[in-house]
């Protein structure tokens, strides 16, 4: 079961009757981006050592988490063949909601915040979900309308208001400067929500369903698959993650306004996709995605580290992804060859 | 399947090409082929005789979709009748057609929000809002116009907007350091046709999934502008030029560069409505395994899509850089959303295979009239973005509305129907 989820090309059979240890761990989907990862790290350590200091390493991991989370909700809902574009405006929200409960209740506790802020998500998820899934559209167009409706109300909600750090408790704004063994708190949250998640889509019978689901609507209907609603989970699921990486925002940003978090929706998708999610479902893992946004972010880190022209950053943000659809679409094509070998063989 | 059945408006398919379907039989039969899910509810008797034909054909062409129960329960129906209607086709024809389709459903609620702005809005029917509002929506309207043939082929281009902004920032860049004019105008034009040939390649002819490619292609070209032109900002542009730009025509507020606009939106129109080439870009959204098998070209189709799709993103970018005269590297970011927004409330199934020009001229300017009325209003502009939301979703949820009461009351006329 493990085995060949990890590898969970749509045209895989389900028992690969050649897989030893080191043939999975080559096919796995997430190894480009491990490499390119290991690579990029190394390289950029090997001219500039300032580069993994204490330091350098806590920045990394700060700047990643954010997307790191937003990555790991976006790729439920496109492992399921759906896509969410709004999470930039539902991060928005959340993100202007916890600066307004801190300004109006300011002594309620922390853990209550961050509650109040993944359940926001999760109703604004539960928003698009339901009109996809009752309504039966496509997910790009609500999502689409969404993404403008949440940052209107955004926008209208806060004007010109912009909260800072100064206006919430020291304690939330230190969940981004404390470290635990040399790991920021914020990301050590982000690590454990990957983790619950790649548990819950490895061994969990709904997590199973989602990749039914994006392989082939029609069969895992059939199948007796409640397609409604699992897809309807995905995006609450995303939604509150959203909720979470707003509330994560707030703590580590110093200001939040009408504005925060807008246009992250691409990098968002981009991540997973350079994390080897596959954009039409069916095939990828959280981890993949989460390495994926750690990736993006490292660029960043590592182009400065580098000293190379910062105006490049995004133009090999967009040779990444442009490579890691062209890897998916050759393991893809790999896979269909090898099925289709083993077939002949068979009859 | 079903979900991207359900998912498409029903009975408006019929009505979205204008009429013109009934010129191209070939095709009029392919795409009969797809709808026949919407077509059986709500119509009587006879209706199936003209069903059968396409039934045929749908042999011929390997057309996954299947018949959904409503038809086996129409056919019980259409027994009696079918001597007497022998060539009637389905759906509304003629007139009503062209009536009380989805096209001019968009047009009537057009006109009504601007006889509606224009008699409670103070100022707002003048010569200068038609000159703001057209120099306004020019961007969107441009791109639309290719992203209109994109989705109807079933892709979509999500870097259109970032092709301007590379446009902008390389004019801005040649015409500092002293190249003519003219030349510059080329050269750009040429960048936008090579960056939409890139896309191509990587989706026509490697067959990659366009909404990724297109994500990346959006990083890629933003960040190329980035590396052009960097932080700067050109803004000497010739006076006579720029002046051009913003010029109108006479006393009417008409911008002169929307005799430009119109003759490219003629231009498009007439490619997608009355040529094979674009009546086959319908059938390329429907079914690409059927559109094969009737003789088109599914690869050289997409690849002068994203051509025209690169050149005319760059006559935007051109547009914006002049009508501001201002290269900047963050030119038109974000545009490309609005884009599909406008084109997706004209009309345009985001699976492919249905849409119209005039459809999406109709959303590009019911979204700018909106926007522009509820400026003069005194609406904030950044808290517009919820009509334009709004107006996306109602746009695709109330077909589906309308087409669930319409099938119920049809199962339920069905049911109470005697079995004579």
């Amino acid at each position: 079961m493990s085995l060949d989820s990890r590898h969970a090309a749509p045209a895989q059979p389900a028992a690969h009757p050649t897989s030893s240890p080191l043939g999975s761990f080559l096919r796995l989907r997430e190894l480009p981006v491990i490499l390119a990862l290991v690579l990029l790290v190394a390289v950029t350590a090997a001219i500039n050592p300032l580069f993994l200091s204490e330091q350098g390493v806590k920045d990394l991991l700060l700047n990643a988490t954010i997307l790191m989370i937003l990555a790991v909700g976006q790729t439920l809902v496109i492992i399921t063949r759906n896509i969410d574009l709004s999470v930039g405006s539902i991060l928005g929200l959340v993100a202007f909601g916890t600066g307004s409960v801190f300004v109006a209740a300011p002594g309620l506790p922390i853990i209550l915040v961050f509650l109040i802020g993944i359940a926001f998500g999760a109703v604004l998820g539960a928003v698009n979900g339901l009109l996809i899934t009752i309504a039966k559209v496509p997910a790009l167009v609500i999502t689409l309308g969404t993404l403008y409706i949440f940052r209107g109300i955004n926008n209208a909600w806060a004007g010109g208001t912009q909260y800072f750090a100064g206006d919430r408790p020291e304690a939330f704004g230190n969940l981004s400067v404390d470290t635990v063994l040399g790991f920021p708190v914020i990301t050590l949250i982000a690590v454990v929500v990957v983790a619950i998640v790649a548990v819950y889509m490895l061994g969990t019978r709904p997590g199973r369903d989602l990749y039914a689901i994006g392989s082939e609507p029609e069969a895992a209907k059939l199948f007796g698959i409640p397609v409604t609603r699992r897809v309807l989970l995905a995006f609450v699921v995303n939604g509150a993650l959203a909720g979470l990486a707003g509330v994560l925002y707030a703590s580590r940003f110093n200001s939040v306004g009408a504005t925060t978090g807008s246009g992250l929706e691409l990098d968002v998708v981009a991540a997973a996709v350079v994390g080897g999610v596959a954009i039409f479902g069916g095939s990828g893992t959280v981890v993949g995605a989460a390495i994926g946004a750690l990736l993006l972010t490292t660029i960043t880190s590592a182009l400065t580290a580098l000293r190379v022209d910062k105006f490049w950053q995004q133009a090999i943000v967009g040779i990444l992804i442009l490579a890691a659809v062209v890897i998916d679409r050759i393991a893809g094509v790999r896979a269909a060859r090898k099925l289709r070998i083993a077939e002949a063989r068979n009859v | 399947m079903s979900d991207r059945l359900a998912g498409r408006p029903g009975p408006q398919a019929a009505a979205v090409p204008g009429g013109v379907g009934a010129q191209a039989p070939a095709e009029d039969g392919l795409r009969d082929a797809g709808q026949d899910t919407g077509q059986h509810t709500g119509q009587h008797t006879g209706q199936h005789t003209g069903q059968d034909s396409a039934e045929g054909r749908r042999m011929a062409a390997p057309d996954t979709r299947t018949s959904e129960p409503v038809a086996a329960g129409g056919a019980v129906q259409h027994t009696a009748g079918t001597a007497k209607v022998l060539a009637v086709p389905k759906g509304r024809t003629g007139a009503a057609r062209l009536l009380l389709g989805r096209d001019a459903v968009m047009i009537y609620v057009l006109l009504v929000v601007v006889i509606y702005a224009c008699l409670v809005i103070p100022r707002f029917a003048s010569p200068v809002t038609v000159g703001f509002l057209l120099l306004d929506v020019i961007p969107t309207l441009l791109i639309a116009l290719p992203m209109t043939l994109v989705i109807i082929s079933g892709e979509i281009d999500l870097s259109v907007a970032s092709i301007a902004g590379l446009t902008s920032a390389l004019m801005g860049v040649l015409w500092q350091a002293g190249v003519p004019i003219a030349l510059v105008l080329v050269i750009c034009l040429l960048a936008g046709l090579a960056a939409g040939a890139f896309n191509g390649v990587l989706i026509a002819y490697l067959g990659l999934p366009s909404l990724a490619v297109t994500i990346g292609t959006l990083a890629l070209f933003r960040g190329l502008a980035l590396v052009v032109i960097g932080d700067n900002a050109v803004a000497n542009f010739p006076p006579a030029l720029t002046a051009f730009f913003t010029s109108k025509i006479g006393g009417t507020g008409i911008p002169t560069v929307m005799i430009g606009v119109v003759l490219l939106i003629l231009a498009f129109a007439v490619v997608l409505h009355f040529t094979p080439f674009g009546r086959g870009l319908f059938a390329l959204g429907y079914s690409k395994e059927a559109a094969t098998f009737v003789g088109i070209d599914v690869a050289r189709s997409k690849f002068l899509l994203y051509l025209a799709t690169g050149t005319v993103s760059a006559l935007a970018g051109i547009y914006w850089t002049l009508r501001y005269s201002s290269a900047r590297s963050d030119n038109a970011s974000g545009l490309e959303l609005a884009v599909i927004a406008a084109v997706l409330l004209g009309g345009v199934s985001i699976f492919g295979g249905k849409g119209s020009i005039p459809g999406v001229l109709a959303g590009v300017l019911l979204i700018g009239t909106i926007n522009y009325a509820l400026k003069l209003d005194r609406v904030s502009e950044v808290v517009l973005i919820i009509v334009t939301g709004s107006l996306l979703i109602l746009s695709v949820v109330a077909p589906t509305i309308t087409d669930a009461l319409r099938r119920a009351r049809h199962a339920r006329r069905v049911r109470s129907a005697p079995l004579s």
